[in-house]
């Protein structure tokens, strides 16, 4: 490896390190804020890419300098701007005050939306951009040709990091932005206006996410799949760099692209797993990111989102469920194909959505990347039985939880040192890498393609054995999972997400419990993978996507945290829905955003929640307002 | 007699700050030892040294006997010292008797069972916890449903649901009414007298100090400028000047004209 070579490579992992981290700092500053992690951040990365290849070009007609070209681009952003304070406006000044995991699922909403409304106004083709007029020739470096816009594209991180710094320390506004990121409360209560705070950041957020977008154009046509492609890299930056710090995620941003383009050099195939390796450690090492902070504990005990009290089935309705139980049994007698096909599913679906929810609504444990686990479920079982193996279904129906257990017992073992919102954005960047992993190691996974030929044995090939194997094993192991809700372990997660501190200071090792909670509900989820890859037949990377994590985060807030049944009604009804719809419309992706956003802002408690507060209003008048149990003294 | 607890020599600083200087007092078992001082003074830093949520920079703790310095909390309870928080800490989804059956749970190592059900395990010591600091017929209320001073007192039987040998309550009446102090703080030096458990407790409300205190340390910029049974520390010079002022120095005659009413 020659010096020159060595430079290049140096440069260009400079050059991406740069463009990087003008859109993550844009979400690091959100984030600090308004504390809200603004998954649509990436759409507005993408949409800045749109209005650039729409905006520049038309220019350019009129004269092709390089000043109109930057124009174009700072265009391009503050039309992006513009569009980050109608979010705000119009969505999040209505969730700064719901669960994180409502705000979460409240901007992938609009991740959805933006998704349709791309393809609707720039159809599905990628489109290339204009190359940037004086900057199209080579920069002669030892020897080497180098483009001379990655060498612009070098200084445009630090010009965007010392003009952020000059912000936040010189001007009324980037002063009140640092206030708010170390106290929020305080600055409310020293009389700032908020709301325009609040405004004036989202603008300045999405302005360096569309500014991102936009100088990409050169470099990378515009496609529909950039924001989720780029939100996991900015998650990955801002957690090591600390949520809400400018600085750290230049930091982030800079060992992360160097790692990548040396890495690929050393281990071609793994850069992905190196930087996985890097957060952990720095996880490990400094929770809260290079330059974080901790986050300031309310000290109040508020009510949590989740199961609040658990009370045993009562006669009614332990007949109900038996009565629906059998329903479902009976579907292959009555039922026709494409019905056979809806029930295995949603047994398949209802068994990964219980066990998250074992997770989420009585661990306080917010996974966005529970598709993970039910992923390496399916591939586990995929790959056994078409691999040179060629195992039998039932062994593979073994293995598929132990795999599924083993991913959750390694990325747990870092999740479960993290809290609150650190923890939702490891659990999804953990997903995301996972996806990554399958999608690139083609000779093995597939890669887009995936793998067919996954069928079950032949004494269970026909739909109909095939629908009670998966009735036999989803149901016993919902039951299972729904037993231990009720044990000394289920309840020593409440406690721990009711109070960690309490459950501290009574001997409970509150990260050991999680881990173990981790395990199971990934070993679960991994058996549902396994039996899903059965039903397809196949194999691919939709089945760990982050598409498919809100699935099952839908599913369960569908049907209600709150409840311990809620998650099998909410797969149920969520499930008939999306596929009966999905065929329908060419925009299911905007109406399922639309129901998200409906779900957090007017049904946070899902159906069976809703079951439960009727019952309760009907039977002993209104239901007691829960109050906080206590108050700051 | 060795002393229950005994602290020598804590020191711990943020940054510039210096929130505990050679911090060295012992405690009793059955006795009830105060720690006051202004806002700021290392109050909180001493206590949460003690309880294992601070590791101290130097120094040693000793409980019966077992070095305990810098352990984590969940050790700090297993080897007998229980605890009750500033802002009282329960497990709001649960009821005030699964609150004390998941100290109770913990304290049998079952805290990984999945055979059996939860809610009957432990419950009738449960609710023997809670007969005696007065909550018994509360047992079936969710906890987040109850007034703020009945809180404390399931949080007091929390803490005593392991049979510690040690108890620590910082400000175990702030933010509660004047009457219901006296109330719980009477409850908890019986108890404590009847089940020869020593407490260490941090209180902002003379009253609750001066009238139920054995002994008080008086911390000062994270040291201890004197300490002694209530007469002494109400007679010190230097108390009353930095500390106690005016309002302080009444409010300790207050209390002693009314212990001495009492006899």
């Amino acid at each position: 490896m020659d010096l020159s070579f060595v430079v290049i490579q140096a440069l260009s992992g400079l050059a991406s390190a740069s463009a990087l981290f003008v859109i993550a700092s844009g979400l690091t500053i959100v984030f600090g804020v308004t504390r809200i992690v603004n998954f649509a951040h990436g759409s507005f990365y993408m949409l800045g890419a749109y209005m650039a290849v729409t905006i520049v070009p038309w220019l350019l007609q009129f004269d092709r300098s390089p000043t109109l070209f930057f124009v174009g681009v700072i265009a391009s952003a503050m039309v992006v701007g513009i569009l980050g304070v109608i979010m705000e406006l119009v969505l999040l000044r209505r969730i700064y005050k719901v669960p994180e995991l409502f705000q979460l699922l409240a901007t992938f909403g609009v991740v959805l939306i933006v998704q349709d409304v791309v393809l609707k106004i720039w159809g599905p083709v990628d489109i290339t951009g204009p190359r940037a007029p004086g900057m199209r020739h080579g920069i002669e470096i030892l020897g080497q040709r180098f483009p001379a816009y990655e060498m612009f594209l070098i200084f445009v991180g630090p010009a965007v990091l010392g003009l952020l710094l000059l912000i936040m320390h010189k001007t009324r506004f980037g002063v009140l932005i640092r206030a708010a990121t170390q106290d929020r409360e305080m600055v409310g209560a020293l009389g700032v206006n908020q709301a325009m705070l609040f405004t004036g950041t989202l603008f300045l957020g999405a302005f360096l996410a569309g500014l991102g977008g936009a100088l990409q154009i050169p470099r990378l046509p515009a496609n529909t799949g950039m924001d989720l492609s780029i939100i996991t890299e900015a998650f990955v930056v801002t957690v090591i760099g600390g949520m809400g710090s400018v600085p750290g995620a230049f930091i982030a941003a800079l060992i992360i692209k160097m790692l990548e383009a040396f890495g690929i050099l050393i281990f071609p195939k793994i850069t992905l797993v190196l930087v996985f390796l890097l957060m952990a450690v720095v996880l490990v090492v400094k929770p809260w990111g290079l330059l974080g902070k901790p986050e300031v504990a309310s000290g109040r005990a508020v009510l949590p989102e989740g199961i609040l009290n658990l009370k045993a089935f009562t006669r009614t309705e332990a007949l109900v469920w038996i009565g629906l139980a059998a329903a479902l049994l009976l579907v292959p007698v009555f039922g026709d194909t494409y019905k056979v096909k809806v029930g295995i599913e949603i047994m398949v679906f209802a068994l990964a959505a219980f066990s998250l929810n074992l997770l989420i609504g009585n661990g306080g444990i917010v996974s966005f990347g529970h598709a993970a686990y039910f992923g390496v479920g399916a591939y586990a079982a995929g790959l056994l039985v078409t691999g040179p193996l060629k195992a039998p279904m039932e062994l593979a129906l073994v293995v598929a939880p132990v795999a599924g257990g083993l991913a959750a017992a390694l990325f747990g073992y870092f999740i479960v040192r993290l809290s609150g919102i650190y923890l939702a954005m490891l659990t999804l960047a953990f997903a995301q890498i996972t996806y990554a992993i399958c999608f690139q190691w083609v000779e093995v996974t597939g890669g887009d393609n995936g793998v067919v030929g996954v069928w079950p044995s032949r004494w269970a090939a026909s739909r109909e054995v095939y629908f009670y194997v998966v009735a036999a094993l989803s149901l016993t192991t919902i039951l299972a999972l729904r037993h231990l809700f009720y044990t000394p372990f289920g309840y020593t997660l409440r406690a721990a997400r009711d109070s960690a501190t309490r459950a501290d200071a009574i001997g409970i090792d509150v990260k050991t419990h999680r881990w173990l909670a981790f395990i199971v509900a990934g070993a679960a989820a991994g058996l549902a993978g396994a039996l899903y890859s059965f039903s397809k037949g196949s194999i691919d990377p939709t089945m760990i996507s982050i598409s498919m994590s809100i699935d099952f985060l839908m599913m369960i807030l569908t049907g209600g945290i709150q409840t311990v049944m809620g998650p099998l009604v909410g797969t149920a009804v969520f499930h008939s829905v999306k596929d009966f719809f999905m065929p329908l419309t060419d925009f299911w992706r905007f109406f399922l955003g639309v129901s998200i956003i409906a779900i957090v802002l007017i049904f946070p408690k899902g159906i069976v929640g809703a079951i439960d507060s009727l019952r309760e209003r009907m039977g002993r008048g209104p239901a007691p307002q829960p109050k906080p149990a206590g108050e700051a003294a | 007699m060795a002393p229950l607890l005994s602290v020598s020599g804590l020191e711990k600083r943020f940054g510039g700050v210096t929130a505990g200087k050679n911090v060295t007092f012992s405690l009793d078992a059955g006795e009830m030892l105060a720690i006051i001082g202004p806002n700021g003074a290392g109050k909180s830093t001493t206590f949460n040294m003690v309880g294992g949520q601070l590791k101290p920079d130097a120094g040693s703790i000793v409980l019966a006997g077992v070095d305990i310095t810098g352990k984590p909390p969940r050790e700090v309870w297993r080897l007998g010292v229980g605890r009750t928080f500033q802002i009282a800490q329960t497990f709001v989804s649960m009821s005030v008797v699964e609150n004390v059956q998941m100290a109770l749970i913990s304290h049998h190592h079952q805290t990984r069972a999945v055979t059996s059900a939860a809610t009957h395990l432990h419950r009738e010591a449960a609710l023997a916890f809670l007969a005696r600091v007065g909550m018994a017929e509360m047992a079936d209320r969710p906890v987040n449903e109850l007034a703020y001073g009945d809180v404390k007192r399931v949080e007091l039987a929390i803490a005593l649901a392991s049979e510690p040998k040690l108890l620590l309550m910082d400000e175990p009446t702030a933010g509660m009414a004047p009457k219901e102090r006296t109330a719980l703080m009477q409850l908890t030096s019986d108890i404590a007298r009847a089940h020869g458990i020593g407490v260490l407790f941090t209180e902002h409300d003379m009253d609750s100090v001066f009238g139920h205190a054995d002994r008080i340390l008086v911390l000062v910029r994270g040291e201890i400028i004197a300490a002694g049974t209530p007469d002494d520390v109400r007679s010190n010079q230097r108390v009353k000047q930095v500390y106690l002022g005016e309002a302080g120095a009444q409010a300790a005659l207050k209390a002693r004209r009314q212990a001495v009413g009492a006899h």
